[in-house]
């Protein structure tokens, strides 16, 4: 499986982040060097989530080409919020990323509350912070086990954070009547005020998923199948990253400290006391590492939200519910999203459509480096880094 | 962070031959940019980067604008004396000018280094019609790749410099760019040419053939003819 034995026999037992010896590209010794394959992984290949298109171009069983193709799910969400109100858009953020749509729909007021000068009551931001945090447990838990899948383990890692989120999500629809598609943030606020025995039951949740993380860790942090599969495989370095914008996980996952809580603190962020974790390679286990670690920071942080809850108002006294008419002018809002930095671009015009509508998608540019990633490794590697990737391809094609 | 006049009047000063401006945001964010002329953006976009003070490493989102041409009416106020001595008259004259439209690709720049930014910067196309062309900034920033082959599918500007500048979302044999504020929506997605035309032109001819064999030799058994279509 791993012909130059880079990674299976050199890793120390004691820390996950330990330097991993050898080469990272391995050498070509088949007898098939030389005759280039080309495979088309997807759409329909189950790894690429059904809509998503790579390109590989393979020399024995290394990839030395590969080129993501998108478009197959594209339905001009841009288009569409720029021929509708303000407000009648917000639905339509909560299908660009169907894991998160409460930190879209965050993302999508924020900015939207800044073109309008929009001020938010505090307890608004903190359930705000709840819901997003909230959401991240869900993200983080699914793609882990999503990863786990694209390994090949069919499919107990799978169902064990689905059985995690089934509980998280019952929560989000008994607040804002969705499961998934959850519509719960206004300009200048939120729709709804979750009921104190919501609030309880969503507190005994959080202060109970640790328990299920140290479980879930013992079942796969030190998977010996896990590790040699993972370990120096789709590797990034700092520069790059950074340069080809990526975000999120991915980004700290390479060592770089970038995290738009920290940096931007806003919402309410700065008040919250938590840890940006940091890898140190770059590669796909520490891209899982990094989710696991960001989970408990998140459970930390809501530990800390619903402690300080302040009482209050969950909507601005002067916020219009409808019919919003920004006067002329630009804003461009960005939050932390589970999978990166998601931010809108809205261009008001003074009419109540907007002028211009940009979604940036972090699952998009962070595809920027896939090829990089999985150059000189195989076929079978290519599906477990674009699964650490993190992708949701609503975003991606829009 | 410095303020966007301040990077301007050091561009100014690092490039003298560049046209640098600032563009003002008059919404509430008052988020202001710096308009680059097409020439020297490339060369400013790298002294962005490279700068020691501003480091502007990570290009977050670029944003296609379409801005297409507008009509606008001047009104000018004049006061005239009444030749016949009475009061004075105020004349109204309406100019109409018609403001040219073009195409902007809006950078906003953050620096991961200092954690600072945004800076944003626009470039503007000369019109929207044959000159839509910008250069690309991916060689400076990777992050743009995908980002400006989206503004190309979508708008239609052509990026000089970019290493691979095809179709992102759309399919490649679609013609026209659907985020363009002039762009009119088909009457029935649905619809696509097919063989159906053809199809029938080699039946006619295939039916006549048939029938002049069996007109020619009506005892014959069915003669095979090979349909073969038309030049027509």
């Amino acid at each position: 499986m791993n012909p130059s034995g880079n990674s299976c026999g050199s890793i120390p037992a004691a820390s996950p982040f330990a330097p991993v010896a050898g080469p990272i590209i391995r050498s070509v010794n088949d007898p098939f060097h030389g005759d280039l394959l080309e495979v088309s992984m997807g759409p329909q290949h189950p790894s690429t989530h059904g809509v998503f298109r790579m390109v590989a171009t393979l020399d024995g069983e290394l990839i030395v080409k590969l080129k993501p193709v998108f478009g197959y799910l594209h339905r001009n969400h841009e288009k569409i919020a720029e021929n509708t109100s303000y407000l009648a858009s917000m639905p339509y953020t909560d299908r660009l990323d169907y894991l998160c749509s409460l930190s879209t729909n965050w993302a999508y007021a924020f900015a939207a509350e800044k073109l309008l000068g929009q001020p938010v009551p505090d307890r608004a931001q903190y359930l705000r912070i709840i819901l997003a945090e909230m959401t991240r447990l869900v993200n983080h838990a699914c793609l882990v086990g999503f990863l786990f899948n694209d390994l090949g383990t069919s499919f107990t890692p799978l169902l064990y954070a689905f059985r995690e989120r089934e509980k998280i999500i019952d929560l989000f629809e008994s607040l804002t009547g969705s499961r998934m598609m959850c519509n719960y943030q206004r300009f200048g606020g939120c729709r709804v005020d979750p009921t104190p025995e919501w609030l309880e039951a969503a507190r005994k949740l959080v202060e109970n998923f640790p328990r299920f993380l140290d479980e879930y860790e013992r079942m796969l942090t030190g998977n010996e199948i896990m590790l040699a599969r993972t370990q120096g495989i789709g590797r990034v370095t700092p520069a790059q990253a950074i340069n080809a914008g990526i975000t999120g996980p991915v980004l700290r996952a390479c060592g770089v400290d970038y995290d738009i809580r920290k940096v931007d603190a806003y919402g309410f962020y700065s008040r919250f006391d938590f840890r940006v974790p940091l890898g140190d390679h770059g590669d796909t286990y520490d891209r899982y590492m990094i989710r696991i670690l960001e989970m408990r920071e998140s459970v930390k942080i809501l530990a800390q939200a619903f402690r300080d809850l302040p009482a209050g108002p969950i909507m601005d006294s002067k916020a219009k519910q409808r019919g919003h008419r920004p006067k002329a002018g630009e804003a461009y809002g960005r939050i932390e999203g589970p999978k990166g930095e998601i931010g809108f671009h809205l261009i008001s015009d003074g009419s109540p459509n907007p002028y211009r509508y940009r979604v940036r998608p972090p699952s998009l540019i962070n595809l920027t480096l896939l090829e990089d990633m999985c150059l000189g490794h195989t076929l079978a590697d290519s599906v477990v880094i674009l699964g650490s990737i993190d992708i949701v391809l609503g975003e991606v094609d829009r | 962070m410095e303020t966007v006049e301040q990077i301007r009047d050091r561009l100014l000063a690092r490039f003298p031959a560049a046209a640098v401006a600032v563009v003002t945001n008059p919404g509430a964010a008052a988020e202001h940019a710096l308009l680059l002329d097409a020439t020297h953006a490339r060369e400013i976009a790298e002294f962005l980067r490279d700068d020691p003070v501003l480091r502007l490493d990570y290009c977050s989102n670029v944003t296609g604008i379409d801005w297409p041409e507008k009509e606008i009416t001047d009104t000018v106020k004049t006061t005239v004396a009444d030749p016949a001595g009475g009061p004075a008259k105020v004349v109204e004259t309406k100019t109409v000018r018609v403001e040219p439209g073009y195409f902007e690709a809006v950078y906003f720049l953050y620096s991961m280094a200092k954690k600072h930014g945004p800076v944003i910067v626009r470039l503007r196309t000369a019109n929207r019609t044959d000159a839509v062309t910008l250069p690309s900034l991916t060689p400076v920033w990777r992050s743009c790749d995908f980002q400006e082959r989206e503004i190309f599918d979508l708008f239609g500007i052509v990026f000089t410099g970019h290493p691979d500048l095809r179709r992102l979302l759309l399919w490649d044999e679609f013609v026209d760019h659907p985020m363009r504020k002039d762009y009119v929506e088909p009457d029935d997605y649905e619809w696509e040419p097919t063989a159906h035309g053809d199809v029938l032109a080699r039946a006619q001819a295939h039916q006549a053939a048939v029938a002049a064999a069996a007109a020619a030799a009506p005892s014959a058994a069915m003669p095979v003819v090979n349909p073969t279509p038309s030049a027509s």
